[in-house]
């Protein structure tokens, strides 16, 4: 070593001996998945073929919601010879949910308006869940009363203090509280819509609403320009579309086409001057929904598989496939593949997707940052108790939502599950932004944003992760949902089968299962199965 | 030591030294009113606490006005110093109250021993400060403009004590911040009196050192506080915890004792036979063969007691959320003696959970019996006690033909509530029939009687009952005009509508 070298290591560890001061936070946590590294290595391309092919009916690419609601088709129409492949160690993308010695937790999205009766794929799932108790005797589905949102549902932290509900009443004024009812009105008049064949011009899957050009003609225009051709300039009715924006799309008024901006409203409306519906959640979120449909695939679901690359042959489509989990490589040889992933990714995989389908590049993903935070007890509470969702009105983030609420747990221990969106214009640059995060950087953002309604938190907090999600959810810009080539994205390409959320330009649970089912029943007819649809 | 000139009139500022008097004034009636305050709450019996407060307090600033003739030189200094002393003693004077009454059993000694010596460090200021000017101003305008002053301070203070200072600050914070501003004054009287105090430089530092002192006290007013003060008894409190989920006091009073929940009275001694006979026995009426017995919430073993009356019960499953609750019913002595140590038999276990959760996560052999007692659903976390999905709990837990017993608030002051919760019972597919009578300290006051099949009222009690007879356990189940069935909402846990209608009906009965 040189004395140079020796003096720069020196100078180098007392540094470090500096920097051993205090750490920042009286607890720890980590970065959890998804797996960046893994899912950003398919970028490389070249993957030689594996050894051998195998031959499957079906194979469904991606174990997110569409995937799995695909396979769960497929099994109950009698196909058994099929595998759902997903990249992850757990299956459900953004409906993936975890579990500590606290109880269990969602890890992004954690609720379902109540399905009405036309939707019959929700309640057939929530039917097999025992979820579903029966009919009431206008005809509109009963649920049972756990899985219902249980009271008080959401509060707003506003002027030092928690108010009840998401709408600030506190200080409005009456011309707020006008244009509040003006805003409601025009969505009574959307919830009352019906085209010349009966069609509702919103509702939940969208494949139920109207095409009729006056209702997809408010796709034209973002949801901020729609509100000022109608004078809706209130603040405090402004911040709750924008934060409605945020918290369903991952987008600001100004990104969101009026069409996703009022289907948020009226596509939950029971029913013109109606309340919406109400929620239906578990302590894990949509992971309760993950968990059955897991079940009911069982040995069938093969996660940390990753398909490398899908190959139409005349015989076939050979699916070549990276195993992570026993690090080797993988080969099925399907009559049909439903190819349940992100456009971004099918682009880089599918042979001649890319050239033949260019519309793939208008759709848009936002990022999201999800932290779990492990309480080992309650923050004080003197104003409005603690509610299932709470909403930091000042804030860049969404809130959090109270993991034990549904498990009707008021004391001790708790996991709140922190939401933040990175809603900028710009999503590669606010992906970027995310990725550059590390985990003292994120637990600063999360501290810092709970500090003034929890200054107590800190002391509290036991664990916090972290999930940074590049890709979270499909962004509504104006002029994408009702684009014919970006509709035609849902149709097969060969025997190649689509489901995604991003299909339907909205991150719902109901859309992805929609797409899932679509896509399972297009594969089950082309091979003689065709029978009732279960959508 | 040469001491500094007693008078230079000409650079001395009077009107200003008269402004002290209004702002020492002022101080004086706060101590006097925050230690009247504070016993009345702890010790209850406001007119005697109040008037031997007061009684001591102006003797003692009698005590204070004659020591002041042996005070001769340095006045001033002297002036300065009593101003400390009053803002250090009068200042932690609701702080050091409340630690005795939580820490010692000498809370009398401590609460008129205090009040002594503020009342005698007060009593000594008027005298000390007139002196000072009693070179400087004719004696008649002297004693004019301090006694007018010192009484317009006295009303300063009494009006803004209850409206502003209570309510805004509690008593902590208030005799703090008076406590500062008596510090206060002494550092101003430093300038005030400069011509007669020579250096002032150490005594300034001393002002500000005890200012210092008392602007800790109040960052960190919350730690002296107990939560009790913002509570009203009637009554001497004898037992006091806050624990995680509830403040427990006991107080004593006219014969009997109470114990309150969150300041809720949830019985008296004189009274509880009435209410806990009519919670447990028209159940064993019609079931007098049960063997296992659910118990929800009763933590006082007040409802164990009379089931422990019934030779048929094997064992009793108490499920209180509240060790600390459990734990005196057990060991503080009077609440032994009311239940008769019932926890301590050995047909009684004890668990310390929440009654939903509980229900909702484990499972065992079913009951024949379940007694709910739990606080009224003021609160979600009460409400949720309430609601059909409870019920529907709890039925998985009972044999077929168990019977449920549940208590749920007055008929009469919150007769929607009351019938709320019979008509969620029914929802979640019970056979209910609502029964009433009259608790002296509650008022009327209701319950449910239920099981999955139908029954007959009952007309049989277990013989040898203080309250209950044959005849007042049949009565108990007509209704009278006022109290009787309104049409309600059910209570779920997605509306909790139980919780609103509750809060609503009681608010026009306090």
């Amino acid at each position: 070593m040189k004395r140079r070298d020796f003096l720069a290591a020196g100078a180098l560890s007392a540094a470090s001996l500096a920097c051993r001061r205090k750490p920042e936070f009286p607890f720890q946590g980590e970065l959890v998945g998804p797996d960046l590294a893994l899912g950003h290595w398919l970028r490389g391309g070249a993957f030689p073929d594996p050894e051998r092919f195998e031959p499957i009916s079906v194979l469904v690419v991606g174990g997110g919601v569409a995937g799995l609601s695909a396979g769960w088709r497929l099994a109950g129409g009698g196909v058994d010879d099929f595998r759902v492949l997903e990249l992850e160690v757990e299956p459900g993308g953004t409906s993936r949910s975890g579990r500590n010695h606290v109880g269990a937790f969602p890890w992004a999205a954690h609720y379902l308006p109540v399905p009405d009766r036309g939707n019959h794929a929700v309640l057939h799932l929530l039917d097999e869940c025992g979820m579903l108790e029966g009919f009431d005797a206008k005809g509109e589905p009963v649920f049972a009363e756990e899985a219902t949102v249980r009271a008080p549902e959401e509060r707003i932290w506003a002027y030092g203090q928690w108010w009840e509900g998401l709408y600030l009443r506190a200080g409005a004024s009456t011309e707020d509280e006008r244009q509040y009812h003006a805003f409601f009105r025009e969505v009574d008049h959307w919830a009352a819509f019906r085209d010349a064949k009966g069609r509702p011009a919103f509702s939940i899957p969208r494949s139920r609403c109207s095409d009729a050009p006056e209702a997809t003609a408010l796709d034209g225009l973002s949801f901020a320009a729609w509100l000022d051709q109608r004078g809706l300039t209130s603040p405090r009715l402004r911040w709750l579309l924008d934060y409605a924006c945020r918290d369903d799309y991952g987008a600001r008024l100004e990104t969101t086409s009026a069409w996703a901006g009022l289907f948020y409203f009226a596509a939950r409306k029971q029913g013109p001057g109606e309340d919406s519906r109400p929620l239906l959640t578990w302590p894990e979120g949509n992971g309760f929904l993950v968990n059955h449909l897991r079940r009911a695939l069982g040995e069938r679901l093969r996660c940390g598989v990753m398909a490398t690359a899908i190959r139409e042959e005349k015989d076939g489509i050979l699916v070549t496939a990276w195993d992570h989990l026993n690090q080797r490589r993988v080969g099925w040889k399907a009559k049909h593949v439903i190819f349940a992933g992100p456009q971004h990714v099918a682009r880089h995989v599918i042979e001649g997707f890319a050239a033949a389908r260019p519309a793939s590049t208008r759709i848009r993903n936002a990022p999201w940052m999800v932290a779990n935070l492990t309480l080992r007890g309650r923050p004080k509470e003197p104003t409005f108790p603690l509610a299932w969702d709470n909403v930091l009105r000042d804030s860049e983030a969404l809130g959090y939502v109270v993991a034990t609420h549904q498990s009707l747990k008021d004391h001790g221990p708790t996991v709140l599950t922190w939401y933040r969106p990175f809603s900028g214009t710009d999503c590669d640059g606010e992906r970027a932004r995310l990725r550059a995060l590390d985990w003292p950087a994120c637990a600063r953002l999360v501290m810092e944003d709970l500090r003034p309604a929890h200054p107590d938190l800190e002391g509290l907090v036991a664990r916090l992760d972290v999930m940074r999600w590049g890709h979270a959810m499909v962004r509504p810009e104006p002029g994408l949902l009702w684009n014919p080539d970006v509709l035609a994205l849902a149709r097969p390409f060969g025997n190649i089968h689509f489901a995604h959320t991003e299909l339907s330009g909205l991150a719902l649970f109901e859309e992805a299962q929609d797409h899932g089912l679509r896509a399972a029943e297009e594969a089950l007819a082309a091979s003689g199965r065709r029978g009732q649809s279960w959508r | 030591m040469p001491e500094p000139p007693e008078q230079t009139p000409s650079t001395l500022k009077a009107p200003l030294l008269f402004i002290s008097v209004l702002l020492i004034a002022s101080c004086g009636l706060i101590y006097e009113l925050v230690a009247g305050t504070l016993s009345s709450y702890l010790l209850g019996d406001s007119v005697m606490q109040f008037s031997t407060v007061i009684g001591v307090y102006l003797s003692a600033m009698g005590l204070g006005s004659y020591l002041s003739k042996f005070l001769q030189r340095g006045l001033a200094r002297r002036f300065v110093d009593l101003e400390l002393a009053v803002a250090l003693v009068g200042g932690f004077s609701a702080p050091i109250l409340f630690q005795a009454f939580a820490h010692t059993h000498a809370f009398r000694v401590v609460l008129y021993g205090v009040v002594a010596v503020v009342g005698t460090l007060v009593g000594l200021e008027i005298p000390i400060l007139m002196r000072i000017l009693k070179d400087q101003v004719r004696f008649k305008d002297l004693i004019a403009g301090v006694l007018t002053l010192d009484y317009m301070g006295a009303l300063f203070a009494s009006i803004l004590f209850p409206l502003l200072f209570m309510p805004k600050l509690g008593l902590v914070r208030t005799s703090l911040l008076f406590g500062l501003l008596n510090a206060a004054v002494g550092l101003w009287s430093t300038r005030l009196l400069q011509s007669q105090l020579g250096p002032t430089r150490m005594i300034r530092l001393r002002c500000l050192a005890v200012m210092a002192i008392l602007a800790l006290g109040l960052a960190f007013a919350g730690k002296f506080t107990l939560a009790l003060e913002e509570e009203v008894f009637a009554d001497e409190i004898v037992y006091a915890k806050d624990s995680p989920y509830q403040r427990i006091v006991l107080t004593r009073g006219r014969g009997s004792f109470q114990l309150f929940l969150n300041g809720n009275l949830q019985f008296s001694s004189a009274d509880e036979y009435r209410y806990h006979e009519a919670l447990v026995h028209p159940a064993f009426a019609v079931k007098p063969d049960a063997k296992r017995v659910l118990i929800c919430g009763g933590g006082d073993g007040l409802a164990v007691r009379e089931v422990l009356k019934h030779p048929s019960v094997q064992e009793i499953v108490l499920v209180d959320l509240d060790p600390a609750m459990t734990d005196m019913a057990r060991f503080q002595p009077m609440v032994r003696q009311l239940n008769g140590a019932s926890l301590e038999d050995p047909r009684v276990k004890v668990v310390n959970a929440d009654a939903m959760v509980w229900l909702q996560e484990t499972s065992g052999p079913p009951f024949d019996l379940a007694l709910v007692d739990f606080p009224d659903p003021n609160t979600y976390a009460l409400g949720k006690l309430y609601t059909s999905r409870f019920y529907r709990l709890l039925q998985r837990r009972l044999t077929d033909d168990a019977m449920i017993a549940v208590q749920s608030t007055s008929p009469l002051m919150a007769r929607q509530s009351f019938w709320c919760i019979a008509a969620t019972m029914e929802a979640a597919g019970l056979k209910v029939k609502p029964y009433h009578l009259a608790v002296p300290s509650f008022g009327v006051w209701g319950f449910a009687l239920a099981s999955k099949r139908d029954f007959a009222i009952p007309t049989q009690v277990l013989p040898g009952l203080r309250h209950l007879s044959d005849e007042a356990t049949a009565a108990m189940f007509a209704f009278p005009k006022d109290m009787d069935r309104v049409p309600t909402e059910v209570n779920r846990l997605d509306n909790q509508v139980l919780v609103h209608l509750y809060t609503r009906e009681w608010r026009r009965w306090s």
